[in-house]
C-alpha cells in the first residue's frame, strides 16, 4: 500500500477512535466520563503513533501526549502531586533530553514491521481494556475511590509534604535521595567542565 | 519534631479556614444559570460552561495584559534610545498601535515552508500557547478568586511552563530550516540548564514560608501593615532573588539571553519560518510567560497582595471575601507583575546578548552552586530564627 495511503488510513481509524472514547465517555459517565475518554485516547493514541511513525522525531514527539494523557489520568484519581511530577520529570526533563539525542541522529525512514505488529496488538488489548471499562462501569462511578475520599486525596499534597518531613516517616530516605541528587549534580558539572589540557588556544592567524 | 510542628502551625491553620467555592467558574455559572433551573442542566453541561467561561475570563485578561506589555515595550525601548516609540495610531501616545499590529498579523498569509512538517509546523505553536495558559491558570487572582485551585501552586507552574520547551523545539524542527534548528537547540539547552537555578532559588523563599500555594504565601506575608514580606524577613532571599530574576530571563528567552532568537546572528531562530497569527503566537508565549515569571516572584519575595494598601484596608475593616478587597488585591499583583516586566524591558535594552558557551558557564558553574549556598543559607537562618525567638 502507499505510505501515504496507509499514513491516511491509520489517522481516520485514530481519531474515529478517540471521538468514539470521548462520545461513549460523556454518554456513560457525564463530564468525568468525557474527560476520562479524553485522557486515554491521549495516553494510547500517543503511544501508537509513537510505534506506528516512520519519522524517529515525530514518534518522540508524540510521547508528549502520552505523558500528559497520564498525568490527566493521575488529576482524574484525585492526585495533583503525582500528575505535576509526572508533567515537570517526564515531559520538561527526559523528553526534552531525549528530543535533544534524538535531533542529532540521521533521519531513518525505513519501515519498522516488528514495532508495527506489536503496536498493532498493544493497541487492540488497549482499545478492548477501553471499551470494557466503559462497558462494565457504565453502572457506576469512573473514579476508583468513592467522592468524599476523592475530595480528601486532593488535599493529600500537604499529607505528602509532611509525610517527607516528619522524623517517624520518611525524612532519612526524602534528605538520602536529595542528598544524592545534589552530589549527581555537581559531579555532572565537574565531568563536563573544561579542562585546561583539553583547550588548546586557536593559532593566531 | 516539634520544630516541625511550629513551623508547620500557621500554614495548617490557614488552611483550615472556610474557603467556599473559591473557583471563578463556580461562582460564574451560579450567577448564569437560575438556580429554579439547576436541576434541570445536565452537569457535564455545567462542567463544560465552566471551564469555558473560566478559559475565556483568563484569555481575555492575559491578552490585555501582553497588548498592554508589547505597547509598553516599544514606549521603552523608544525612550532609553532617545527616540518617542509609536506616536499615531489612535491619538494619545500611540494606545492602539498593538491594535493595529493584531489586525494586520491576523489579515497576513500563513506560509508553510515547502517541505516543512506541516502538522507539526501547525501543532507547535498551540502546544507553546497551551502550556502558557496551564501554568497561568494555576495563578490566583484574588484571595477568593482562583481560576483552578490547588495546593501544589508553583510546583505546578514550573511543570507546566516547562513544557513550553517542546512546542519550541517542535517549531524549530518541524520548520526544516537551519536557522530554526539552531535556535530550538539552543532554547532546548538553555531552558534544560536554567530550570535547576531557577527551582533551587526559588527554594530559599519556600523555607522562609513554608507552602508551595501563591495565596498562602501571601497571606503568611500580611503582617507589619502589609510590608512583611519574606524578602525583609531572611537576609539569604535578596541573592536568591537575584539568581532567580537572571534565571527567569533565560527561561523566558528575554535579552541578554535571547539566544534562541537571535536576531542578528540566526534571522529570527525558532520562528524564522512563521508568519501573521502563528508567529505572534510565540510572541504572545513570551509576553505571558515574562507576566507568569514576575508574578510567580512577586508572590514569593514581594508579599503577593499584600502592601500597605491592603494593609489599611485590613484596619478598617473590610473583609478579605469582599468585592472591592479582590479588586485591590489583583491590582496589587498586577502592578507587581508589570513592574517585574518594565525592570526585563530595561535589561533588555541595555545590555548585549551573551555568548552561548557564556550561558552554559553562568548557568552551571556559578548560578547553581551560589543557589545551593542560598537554599543552605535560608535555611540555617530560619531554624535560627526558630530556636532563638520562640
Amino acid at each position: 500500500m502507499d505510505p501515504k495511503l496507509q499514513q491516511s488510513v491509520f489517522y481516520a481509524v485514530l481519531a474515529l477512535a478517540v471521538v468514539a472514547a470521548i462520545g461513549g465517555g460523556l454518554i456513560t459517565h457525564g463530564a468525568e466520563g468525557l474527560a476520562f475518554g479524553l485522557f486515554a485516547s491521549f495516553t494510547l493514541g500517543g503511544s501508537l503513533m509513537c510505534i506506528w511513525e516512520r519519522s524517529v522525531v515525530r514518534s518522540a514527539f508524540s510521547l508528549m501526549a502520552t505523558f500528559m494523557g497520564v498525568a490527566g489520568l493521575f488529576v482524574l484519581l484525585g492526585h495533583d502531586f503525582l500528575a505535576m511530577a509526572q508533567v515537570l520529570i517526564y515531559v520538561g526533563g527526559i523528553l526534552a533530553l531525549l528530543l535533544f539525542g534524538v535531533m542529532l541522529t540521521p533521519p531513518d525512514l525505513t519501515e519498522r514491521k516488528l514495532t508495527r505488529v506489536g503496536g498493532a496488538i498493544v493497541f487492540v488489548f488497549g482499545g478492548a481494556g477501553l471499551v470494557w471499562n466503559h462497558v462494565q462501569s457504565a453502572t457506576r462511578s469512573l473514579a476508583v475511590l468513592p467522592p468524599e475520599e476523592l475530595a480528601e486525596a486532593t488535599t493529600q499534597d500537604r499529607a505528602i509534604g509532611l509525610a517527607f518531613l516528619h522524623p517517624e516517616q520518611y525524612v532519612v530516605a526524602f534528605e538520602l535521595a536529595a542528598f544524592l541528587l545534589t552530589v549527581a549534580l555537581v559531579a555532572a558539572v565537574y565531568i563536563a567542565r573544561r579542562r585546561t589540557e583539553d583547550f588548546e588556544p586557536e593559532e593566531a592567524a | 519534631m516539634s520544630l516541625l510542628q511550629d513551623a508547620a502551625g500557621p500554614v495548617l491553620e490557614h488552611a483550615a479556614r472556610p474557603e467556599g467555592d473559591a473557583s471563578i467558574f463556580v461562582s460564574l455559572h451560579r450567577w448564569l444559570i437560575p438556580e429554579a433551573f439547576a436541576d434541570q442542566v445536565p452537569t457535564w453541561f455545567v462542567a463544560l460552561g465552566g471551564i469555558g467561561i473560566g478559559l475565556g475570563l483568563l484569555i481575555g485578561l492575559i491578552s490585555v495584559t501582553v497588548m498592554f506589555c508589547v505597547w509598553l515595550e516599544r514606549k521603552v525601548s523608544g525612550h532609553i534610545q532617545c527616540r518617542t516609540g509609536p506616536m499615531y495610531a489612535g491619538g494619545w501616545h500611540g494606545w492602539a498601535q498593538s491594535i493595529a499590529d493584531g489586525v494586520k498579523l491576523l489579515t497576513k498569509e500563513d506560509t508553510v515552508p515547502k517541505d516543512a512538517d506541516r502538522t507539526m509546523f501547525w501543532i507547535a505553536p498551540a502546544i507553546v500557547l497551551a502550556s502558557i495558559f496551564g501554568a497561568l491558570a494555576a495563578m490566583p487572582i484574588s484571595y477568593d478568586w482562583w481560576f483552578g485551585r490547588m495546593d501544589l501552586g508553583v510546583f505546578a507552574i514550573l511543570a507546566l511552563s516547562s513544557t513550553t520547551t517542546i512546542g519550541v523545539v517542535m517549531a524549530g524542527w518541524a520548520s526544516n530550516s537551519k536557522w530554526s534548528l539552531y535556535g530550538a537547540m539552543r532554547e532546548a539547552a538553555q531552558v534544560v540548564a536554567y530550570e535547576i537555578p531557577l527551582g533551587l532559588s526559588l527554594l530559599a523563599p519556600l523555607f522562609a514560608l513554608g507552602t508551595f500555594s501563591l495565596g498562602e504565601a501571601s497571606a503568611l506575608q500580611s503582617g507589619w501593615f502589609g510590608m512583611k514580606w519574606a524578602i525583609f524577613t531572611n537576609p539569604f532571599l535578596l541573592p536568591a532573588f537575584l539568581i532567580y530574576a537572571i534565571a527567569a530571563l533565560a527561561e523566558t528567552k528575554r535579552a541578554p539571553f535571547d539566544l534562541p532568537e537571535a536576531e542578528s546572528e540566526l534571522v529570527a531562530g525558532f520562528m524564522t519560518e512563521y508568519s501573521g497569527i502563528r508567529w505572534s503566537f510565540f510572541f504572545f508565549e513570551e509576553y505571558a510567560a515574562m507576566l507568569l515569571m514576575s508574578i510567580v516572584g512577586a508572590f514569593f519575595w514581594f508579599g503577593g497582595f499584600e502592601s500597605p494598601v491592603t494593609g489599611a484596608l485590613r484596619s478598617a475593616g473590610v473583609e478579605e471575601s469582599s468585592l472591592l478587597f479582590g479588586f485591590v488585591c489583583f491590582g496589587t499583583v498586577m502592578l507587581k507583575g508589570l513592574f517585574g516586566i518594565f525592570l526585563m524591558m530595561w535589561l533588555r535594552w541595555t545590555l548585549p546578548r551573551v555568548r552561548i558557551d557564556q550561558v552554559m558557564t553562568m548557568g552551571y558553574k556559578y548560578l547553581t552552586p551560589l543557589a545551593l549556598v542560598c537554599v543552605l543559607g535560608a535555611a540555617c537562618w530560619e531554624a535560627l530564627v526558630h530556636a532563638l525567638f520562640s
